[in-house]
C-alpha cells in the first residue's frame, strides 16, 4: 500500500505510460514549466524533456486537433485541457473529427488519443470554470467517456485508455485532486467498461460518479445509522454505460436515486433514468429520482454555490424521502 | 513565366488535369440522374493546384483535404473506380460508402480525408506533422483549404503552432475568391492571404493557381524547403471555381462575365496554349487525352454501379475501432501508422 493523492495517482499513471511507451507524450496549456494548472504534471518536464511534455499556446482547437492528428500519425498523445469549460473551444475537433474519422473512413483510420480535463464545481470559481459537461460528450458515438473517482481508477484508467484505438475522454473532478488514499500493492490498469458497486445495500440504489461519489458514500453512512441500507454505484464509465450493473442493482433495491453534478435537462441522469424505464420498469417500487445541480450557471458566492450543487445532506434527505415515502 | 520543361512532362500534367475535369463533368451527369446525392462540390477551374501540389509530394507524405477534394484524391493517385463507388454509396467506395463526395479517405496513400468543417483539417495536419517530427521521419503533411478557412480561428491557431514547433506542414490555400457565396472582400480585412501566413513567421507566397507549371514549381520548392527542416511553408494559389459552390447553388452572388473571364484563363486552356506556343504540342493532344480519360471514367462508373450495398446490420461497425463486430468486414482497418 502506498498513500498518495489523486493528483499523484494521475501523475504516476502518466509517468508509467511514458516510461513504457515512447509514443506517449503529454501536451496542453501549462503542463510543462508551470507543472500543470492542477500540478498533475509537476516534475514531468524535468524527467522527460520538452519534446514529450509540451506546453501549448492557448489554442484549444489546434492542440486538441494536433493530438488527434498525432494519434492518426501513430503517436499516443495525452492531451490535457484545463477544464471542461475550455474544452468547448475544441468541441469541433473532438466531435467532428475524433469521434467520426474511424466510421467516416470506413474503418481505415483510428484515433487513439486520450484527452484529460478537470470538471465540476465547489471551488468558488463561478460559471466559466465550474460546470459538469461530461454528459454532453457521453452523447456522442465514437467517443469513450470515463470519470475516475478513486485513487485506483485515477491510476488505472489512463493506461487502459492509452491502449484503446479510440478517443477516450477522462474527466477528473477538480475537488478530487487533493484527496488522499491508498494505492494497493500491484495496482495496475483498470477496465473502462464496468460500473462498480462501491457499497452494497438493500433499500436504495444510489447511482453516481466522479466528484459526487464520496458525497454519496458519506450519505450512505449517515443513512445506515437509521437502518437505511444504500447501495452506491460508481458509474466510472459514462459512455458506454454499464446497463447490466445498473439494472442488477435496481432489481435488488427497487428504488433509485441518481446523483449528478450536471444539470437535469437533457442530461446523463435523464439517460440513465430512461434506460431504467426501458429495461427495469417492473422492478421499481417507486419512480426514479434525480438529484442534480440547480438549473443555473454555477455562482461564485459560497452559500449560493453550495446550494446549486448536490451535497451530502441533500442526498441524505432525498434518499430518506424515497425510501420512506416513495418519492 | 517559367518555360515548359518537356513535352512528356507537359502532357503528363495535361493528362492529370483533364482526368479531373472529365471526372467532375461525369459527376454532374450522375448527380442530375440522381445516382449521386448529398452535397457535391466540383473542382473544375482549380485542377492545376491539385496536380501541381500532388506532383511535389512523395508517396509517404500525408494529405489533409477539404470537401472539394475529388481533384486532390485523383491527383494523389487514388483509383477513380473506388472514388466513384464512394459517391454512389457503395461499400467498394474509398470510405465504404460512409463518407460520400465530401469524405474521401485512403490509408494506402495517406489521404486523411475530405474534411467538411471549414478549417477543421488544419489542426489534424499539424498533429500528423508533429507525429512525423517526433518520430524523426522526414515526411511532409500537405494541408489544403480554401480562403474561407482563413476566417476561422483554427487557421490562425494551426499556423501559429506549426510555425512555433517548426513542423513539416505545407499549407496550401486555394483562394478561389468566394467562401460559398461570400466574396473575399466582404469577409477579410486583409485580402492578401499569404501575408497572414508570413506574419506567423513562415515562408509564404502567392502563386498563379491557373498555370500548372507555376503551381508545380512553387509546391516543389516549398516541399524541398520543408524537407530540409525549415518548418512549415504556405502557398496561396489564386484560382477560381468555374462551377457553382455545390449542386444547390444558384450563383446569385457573381457575374457571369466574371466567370467567363476566368474561364479564358482555365488551367487546361492555359497549358494547351503554352504547348502550342512552344511548338511542343497541339489541340490534338488534348483531344486524345480527353478520349483516354473518358474510357477510364466509363470504367470507373461501371465499377461503381456494379458495387454492392453494405448490409444494414453492419451499420454500426467502425463507430469504435476496437468493436468486435468490425472483424467480419473484409475491408477491415489498416488503421494506424507505425504498427
Amino acid at each position: 500500500m502506498t498513500t498518495l493523492t489523486y493528483r499523484d495517482a494521475v501523475r504516476e499513471a502518466i509517468r508509467g505510460a511514458m516510461q513504457r511507451d515512447p509514443r506517449v507524450f503529454l501536451m496542453g496549456e501549462d503542463v510543462g514549466r508551470y507543472g500543470g494548472s492542477f500540478a498533475v504534471s509537476k516534475g514531468l518536464l524535468e524527467e522527460f524533456g520538452e519534446e514529450r511534455i509540451r506546453d501549448t499556446p492557448l489554442s484549444e482547437s489546434a492542440f486538441v486537433g494536433a493530438g488527434i492528428g498525432a494519434a492518426l500519425g501513430g503517436m499516443r498523445p495525452i492531451v490535457e485541457i484545463m477544464t471542461v469549460n475550455f474544452s468547448l473551444l475544441a468541441l469541433d475537433q473532438i466531435v467532428n473529427n475524433a469521434a467520426t474519422l474511424c466510421h467516416m473512413s470506413g474503418g481505415q483510420f483510428a484515433v487513439p488519443v486520450v484527452i484529460r480535463m478537470a470538471t465540476g464545481g465547489g471551488r468558488q470559481l463561478a460559471a466559466q470554470h465550474s460546470h459538469s459537461l461530461e454528459g454532453w460528450y457521453a452523447h456522442v458515438p465514437g467517443l469513450r467517456v470515463v470519470a475516475p473517482a478513486t485513487i485506483e481508477d485515477a491510476f488505472g484508467m489512463l493506461p487502459t485508455a492509452l491502449q484503446k484505438p479510440d478517443p477516450v475522454l477522462i474527466f477528473e473532478h477538480a475537488l478530487l485532486y487533493n484527496m488522499k488514499g491508498e494505492l494497493p500493492e500491484g495496482a495496475g490498469p483498470t477496465d473502462l467498461d464496468r460500473a462498480v458497486v462501491r457499497r452494497a445495500g438493500a433499500h436504495l440504489s444510489l447511482i453516481t460518479y466522479g466528484g459526487s461519489l464520496f458525497k454519496a458514500l458519506d450519505a450512505a453512512q449517515v443513512l445506515a445509522k437509521d437502518g437505511i441500507e444504500v447501495e452506491v454505484i460508481d458509474l466510472r464509465t459514462l459512455r458506454p454505460l454499464d446497463d447490466e450493473t445498473i439494472m442488477a442493482s435496481v432489481a435488488r433495491t427497487r428504488r433509485v436515486l441518481i446523483v449528478d453534478e450536471g444539470w437535469k435537462s437533457g442530461s446523463l441522469s435523464a439517460e440513465i433514468s430512461a434506460r431504467i424505464m426501458e429495461q427495469a420498469f417492473y422492478e421499481l417500487d417507486a419512480p426514479v429520482a434525480r438529484l442534480c445541480s440547480a438549473e443555473v450557471p454555477i455562482p461564485y458566492a459560497a452559500h449560493l454555490e453550495r446550494a446549486a450543487i448536490p451535497q451530502t445532506d441533500d442526498i441524505v434527505a432525498h434518499a430518506r424521502r424515497l425510501v420512506t415515502r416513495g418519492v | 513565366m517559367r518555360p515548359l520543361v518537356s513535352r512528356t512532362h507537359a502532357l503528363e500534367l495535361l493528362r492529370a488535369m483533364v482526368r479531373i475535369t472529365r471526372f467532375e463533368e461525369k459527376c454532374v451527369e450522375l448527380y442530375s440522374a440522381a445516382e449521386i446525392r448529398g452535397f457535391m462540390h466540383l473542382y473544375i477551374g482549380e485542377e492545376a493546384i491539385a496536380v501541381g501540389v500532388m506532383n511535389a509530394l512523395s508517396p509517404d507524405d500525408a494529405v489533409v483535404a477539404t470537401y472539394r477534394e475529388h481533384g486532390h484524391a485523383i491527383a494523389r493517385g487514388i483509383g477513380m473506380g473506388p472514388i466513384m463507388a464512394e459517391m454512389l454509396g457503395r461499400r467498394e467506395g474509398v470510405s465504404g460508402g460512409r463518407g460520400g463526395s465530401m469524405h474521401l479517405f485512403d490509408a494506402a496513400s495517406r489521404f486523411y480525408g475530405g474534411n467538411a468543417i471549414v478549417g477543421g483539417g488544419l489542426p489534424l495536419a499539424v498533429g500528423l506533422a508533429l507525429a512525423d517530427k517526433m518520430s524523426k521521419r522526414n515526411r511532409v503533411t500537405c494541408c489544403i483549404f480554401g480562403e474561407g478557412a482563413v476566417a476561422e480561428g483554427e487557421f490562425h491557431e494551426s499556423l501559429n503552432l506549426a510555425a512555433l514547433w517548426r513542423l513539416p506542414v505545407l499549407f496550401v490555400c486555394e483562394n478561389n475568391l468566394y467562401a460559398m457565396g461570400t466574396a473575399i472582400e466582404r469577409s477579410e480585412s486583409v485580402t492578401d492571404i499569404h501575408q497572414k501566413a508570413a506574419a506567423y513567421g513562415m515562408t509564404s507566397e502567392a502563386i498563379d493557381g491557373m498555370d500548372v507549371i507555376e503551381t508545380e514549381d512553387a509546391a516543389k520548392r516549398a516541399v524541398e524547403q520543408i524537407r530540409g527542416g525549415a518548418g512549415p511553408a504556405f502557398i496561396e494559389y489564386r484560382t477560381y471555381r468555374f462551377r457553382a459552390h455545390s449542386m444547390f447553388d444558384a450563383e446569385l452572388y457573381r457575374d457571369k462575365a466574371e466567370v467567363e473571364q476566368w474561364k479564358e484563363r482555365g488551367p487546361v486552356k492555359t497549358l494547351v496554349a503554352r504547348l502550342e506556343a512552344a511548338g511542343l504540342g497541339s489541340h490534338d493532344d488534348l483531344t486524345a487525352i480527353e478520349a483516354e480519360a473518358d474510357v477510364e471514367i466509363e470504367a470507373a462508373v461501371a465499377f461503381a454501379r456494379a458495387g454492392t450495398l453494405e448490409p444494414i446490420d453492419e451499420l454500426s461497425c467502425f463507430v469504435y475501432a476496437d468493436d468486435a463486430q468490425n472483424a467480419h468486414i473484409a475491408t477491415i482497418a489498416r488503421c494506424m501508422d507505425g504498427e
